[in-house]
């Protein structure tokens, strides 16, 4: 009957955002080496809490897989002398591989005959394979790592037993001063050091000594748990995942209870007391039926339900003087103005080399208004928008900001409504920071949209005037997820922006401190956007040379790079796909070999037209009014030409002797040239 | 619990369990500083190879925490408890918890917790690992294995233990306010620390002269510099502590931009990082004494 094996590593607690991590990696890193060890078993079992990592591996081969292997030795001219005797070289081979030269028979490679020995291998027993998962347990990776005692070895905290049984014999794994055996610890106070007798008594034992060692079943009690505490008090709980997995691997021996604060606290934002339960000390809050905060909580604690009334008191107690705190910073913020708020602004640094927070609000105010009236904002709109850029990050001074920098925009929000500020305006400080992550939401206000592009515009550039340009993994100020905040709100409103336009009119216009050079890193800049287009643009699946086509156009306008990849994407199944890029990527190839001043106005001249096919793309081209249409539109025309410029370049030598009539056609494909061009360079298309 | 401990029990029992432990009991060290762990009983022992149990009261000094007397739970000089073992006792763990059974507070009737929470002090060039040991949800102690101090790294690892002197004397005499502890034989915390705690409040936030003070952190750098080049170690860590509580003056007073704070960070972090070096040096011209110490310790055991 076939085994299970338990390995257990026990720990220092670890930090709860990891042990799912590890116990995960540990599961996969066993798999892999019993599986190149040639070991056979049915299943892995995985098993964690914060002090403890394990896995079982269920129904595990007693030994590995006996091989067969052909080992190769020296060539027949070096293995048998002149007397066809063999020679030491074949008599070694054959030792080497623990057999006679009788065993030896030769075999044709490549022309030549070699020495060969079948050989079988049978497979070493389970416990030797076993005993090389030292080598597994070293090789988790953690986020951070700490020595101890006087070793010279990291780990995520100090290794304190490993338990190691192939059913019930120990199987023997030594890591640092720690030999394994069958000793295991119960619950820190509720249990007592244990000795499992077998891998399949490990749940259980363990259970008896107040350790829940399977992570899900643990979850499910504390879900039950919250859940019947709101049931009995008619409660709506959130369960929110990451607390959840987080209180979960702070626990051995899960006990749910509530406790109660003053509902006086209950005028404090919700925000704020939201943050001081759920971040600060790990609670879950409740709201009644009406969705309205309750002054209770609900959390867990390791141990069981005796003495429970002191746990209740002592976490009552903290949370009270944290709201005390937060009660406090509430009164006193609203003691002052906004005005007071931006004069402080002042003093306090965006960053050492760019200027002070006030400053920043300065140039947004002027990016702003530009970009109001390049995306047609109401006056209304305008005015909030402007009335908001001089104000949107006083909360960034406040006591309640200082104490939870989490709440900023939200403070933010909070304090202007109060302070008189319109709803808009204060809701766009709030809108300012979004998306605060790669797919987080974006603001759902015109102003707010513009009022985060105009300070993430910003941002980016007075970086790239002083230099700070992120490369590679090196972006502290996360200004790459930024610029894809500015192309994804951008897409979302579907606003188109040219980034040469941008950057001029900033150049010129925009008021900054003497040390910022604008025009510095232009082109990176430009770049940069591009990349993130780019990658916009992978995430919406679009092939590669069709990314590439659409952002290699000179201009950097995010929203028209997208809609083209669309639409090239869209048609690349029409069936005449192939032949409508093979006909325009010819003209953009030929017009590379004109050699024009690209400033005079270019004409063609039908004086030198030798066939009709001329006249006919002269026409077609200039018929398509390219200012007035949509992409979709341009390229429907574009591909509408397909057959006439077939015909064009099977009648006409673009490269003809008359210089004239050579002239006047790289001039014709020159202006059809800059009219595909607005799709980007088709020419990267690839077409098979 | 039965009997609620004044603060001064509660150090008493503490130093009584952790010189059992073998920790040998200092005494506060006589420079302002921010936390327990500049004493050079733990700044500096903690660097190098020499072993070093100590356990000691540390009043730690921060101005931008003053509340001129008036909140209930921060101020401007609170009290650390400190505990350093190098190299670390493989169940300090066990010893931490059993030191808090010792205070009266029983495990099994409350819920204690190890929630991890990593210590940096970058203006010292510290880093360690460990966790916050959470007492019914309220943080009373910070429980550190060092990494690096003064830039060097730690081996062996010393564990640190610092409990929050007044946090803890809160639980156990069950008051919501700090100034209505007993500090012993019926006086309270607010008799002796309320005065000192406005005035401190007010001299920090109001009256400190910016000027001097400036004036003064560069001379201590200067002098601090000039004896860590005569190998004057411990004068010169002197100077370094004080001009940590000089520049922590200055920035309660709002007086430090925030570019200028980056600056003076990075002067203490160089001075720092020197003496932390230059301790080792002289304690390596000595042959490391306390290692033989501890080789003719196990002799005898």
């Amino acid at each position: 009957m076939s085994k299970n094996y338990l390995l257990e590593i026990g720990l220092e607690e670890m930090p709860a955002h990891v042990v799912t991590n590890s116990v995960n990696q540990l599961a996969e890193k066993t798999e892999k080496y019993l599986k190149e060890n040639r070991i056979s078993f049915n299943s892995i079992e995985k098993y964690s809490t914060p002090r403890r990592l394990s896995v079982i591996i269920k129904d595990i081969a007693d030994k590995q897989e006996d091989i067969d292997l052909k080992a190769k030795g020296p060539s027949k001219k070096i293995a048998l002398d002149a007397d066809g005797n063999w020679t030491k070289a074949a008599i070694g081979f054959a030792k080497g591989q623990g057999l006679s030269e009788n065993d030896i028979f030769f075999e044709e490679l490549k022309g030549e005959e070699y020495a060969y020995i079948q050989k079988h291998e049978t497979g070493k027993s389970s416990e030797d394979v076993l005993e090389g998962l030292t080598e597994v347990i070293k090789s988790i990776t953690f986020p951070t790592r700490m020595h101890w005692g006087s070793f010279d070895f990291e780990y995520i905290r100090p290794i304190h037993w490993i338990v190691s049984l192939l059913d019930s014999d120990v199987v023997n794994l030594e890591i640092l001063d720690v030999v394994s055996g069958r000793n295991t610890r119960g619950h820190r106070f509720l249990g007592k050091d244990i000795e499992i007798e077998s891998a399949d008594t490990y749940v259980e034992q363990l259970k008896n000594d107040f350790v829940f060692v399977d992570a899900n079943e643990r979850k499910q009690i504390i879900v039950d748990q919250i859940n019947k505490i709101a049931k009995d008090n008619n409660w709506n709980v959130d369960l929110d995942k990451g607390l959840l997995e987080e209180v979960n691997n702070l626990v051995e021996y899960p006990t749910a209870f509530s406790g109660k604060f003053d509902p006086k606290y209950l005028e404090i934002p919700e925000e704020v007391l939201i943050t001081s339960m759920k971040d600060n000390q790990r609670y879950f809050y409740a709201r009644d039926s009406n969705g309205n905060l309750v002054p209770d909580f609900i959390s867990v604690r390791n141990g069981n339900s005796e003495h429970l009334e002191n746990v209740i008191r002592g976490n009552e107690k903290v949370l009270v003087a944290r709201l005390e705190d937060a009660d406090f910073f509430f009164k006193e913020d609203q003691k002052k103005s906004i005005n007071d708020y931006v004069e402080k602004l002042k003093t306090v640094n965006f960053h050492v080399k760019i200027g002070t927070l006030y400053e920043k609000m300065m140039q947004v105010h002027q990016i702003a208004s530009y970009l109001a009236d390049e995306f047609g904002l109401s006056a209304t709109e305008k005015t909030d928008l402007l009335r908001s850029s001089d104000i949107y990050k006083f909360d960034l001074v406040t006591n309640m900001v200082d104490e939870f920098p989490e709440l900023q925009g939200i403070m933010g929000e909070k304090y202007a409504n109060l302070m008189g500020e319109n709803a808009q305006v204060a809701k766009a400080i709030r809108e300012h920071y979004m998306p605060i992550s790669a797919d987080g939401d974006l603001p759902d206000s015109k102003v707010g949209s513009v009022l985060a592009l105009s300070d993430k515009l910003d941002t980016m550039i007075t970086f790239f005037a002083v230099d700070l340009i992120p490369s590679g993994s090196n972006d502290p100020y996360a200004i790459r997820r930024q610029a894809a905040g500015i192309v994804r709100i951008l897409k979302e409103n579907n606003w188109s922006l040219d980034f040469n336009e941008l950057q001029n009119y900033l150049q010129d216009n925009l008021d900054v401190p003497a040390s910022l050079d604008l025009n510095k890193n232009s082109k990176e800049l430009d770049d940069f956007i591009t990349d993130r287009v780019k990658q916009y643009l992978h995430g919406e699946k679009i092939r590669t040379d069709i990314i590439e086509a659409v952002t290699s156009n000179d201009v950097v306008d995010p929203v028209a790079m997208i809609d083209v990849a669309h639409i090239l994407q869209n048609h690349s199944n029409d069936d005449d796909f192939k032949e409508i890029i093979e006909s325009l990527s010819r003209i953009v190839n030929l017009a590379q070999k004109a050699e024009f001043d690209f400033n005079n106005e270019l004409s063609v001249d039908d004086n030198y037209f030798e066939n009709p096919s001329e006249s006919e793309l002269r026409n077609g081209i200039s018929n398509i009014k390219f200012d007035e249409m949509t992409s979709e539109e341009l390229y429907t025309q574009l591909a509408n030409l397909k057959n006439t410029i077939q015909l064009y370049f099977d009648e006409n030598m673009i490269m003809a002797d008359d210089d004239n009539v050579k002239n006047n056609r790289l001039t014709q494909l020159v202006i059809a040239d800059n009219i595909i061009a607005k799709l980007g360079d088709l020419s990267k298309i690839v077409t098979k | 619990m039965s009997k609620k401990l004044t603060v001064q029990e509660m150090i008493l029992t503490l130093q009584e369990f952790w010189s059992q432990k073998g920790c040998m009991l200092m005494q506060a060290y006589d420079t302002e500083k921010g936390a327990g762990t500049m004493s050079p009983y733990t700044f500096l022992r903690a660097i190098g190879p020499e072993p070093w149990n100590a356990a000691y009261v540390e009043p730690s000094r921060r101005p931008a925490d003053g509340r001129y007397g008036d909140n209930p739970n921060r101020l401007y000089q609170h009290h650390q408890f400190q505990v350093v073992m190098k190299p670390a006792p493989e169940n300090i763990q066990e010893f931490y918890l059993d030191s808090l059974r010792a205070l009266g507070i029983e495990p099994l009737e409350h819920d204690i917790r190890f929630v991890e929470d990593n210590w940096e002090n970058p203006s010292m060039g510290c880093a360690g690992v460990g966790w916050e040991v959470w007492l019914d949800g309220m943080e009373v102690t910070q429980f550190t294995y060092f990494q690096q101090v003064g830039g060097l790294q730690c081996s062996p690892v010393t564990s640190e233990i610092t409990y929050g002197v007044e946090r803890l004397a809160s639980y156990i005499q069950d008051v919501n306010d700090v100034y209505s502890l007993e500090w012993g034989d019926g006086v309270l915390y607010g008799d002796i620390f309320k005065e000192p705690e406005y005035e401190h409040s007010k001299y920090s936030f109001e009256e400190s002269n910016q000027d001097m003070l400036f004036d003064f952190f560069d001379k201590y750098e200067a002098e601090a510099n000039r004896l860590m080049d005569l190998g004057l170690v411990h004068p010169a860590y002197d100077y370094i502590l004080k001009c940590s509580h000089t520049f922590n003056l200055l920035d309660a007073r709002g007086a430090v931009s925030v570019t200028e704070r980056a600056a003076f960070l990075s002067r203490i972090r160089r001075m720092a990082h020197k003496v932390a070096q230059a301790f080792v040096d002289e304690r390596e011209k000595r042959g490391f004494p306390l290692l033989n110490h501890a080789a003719k310790e196990t002799k005898n055991v």
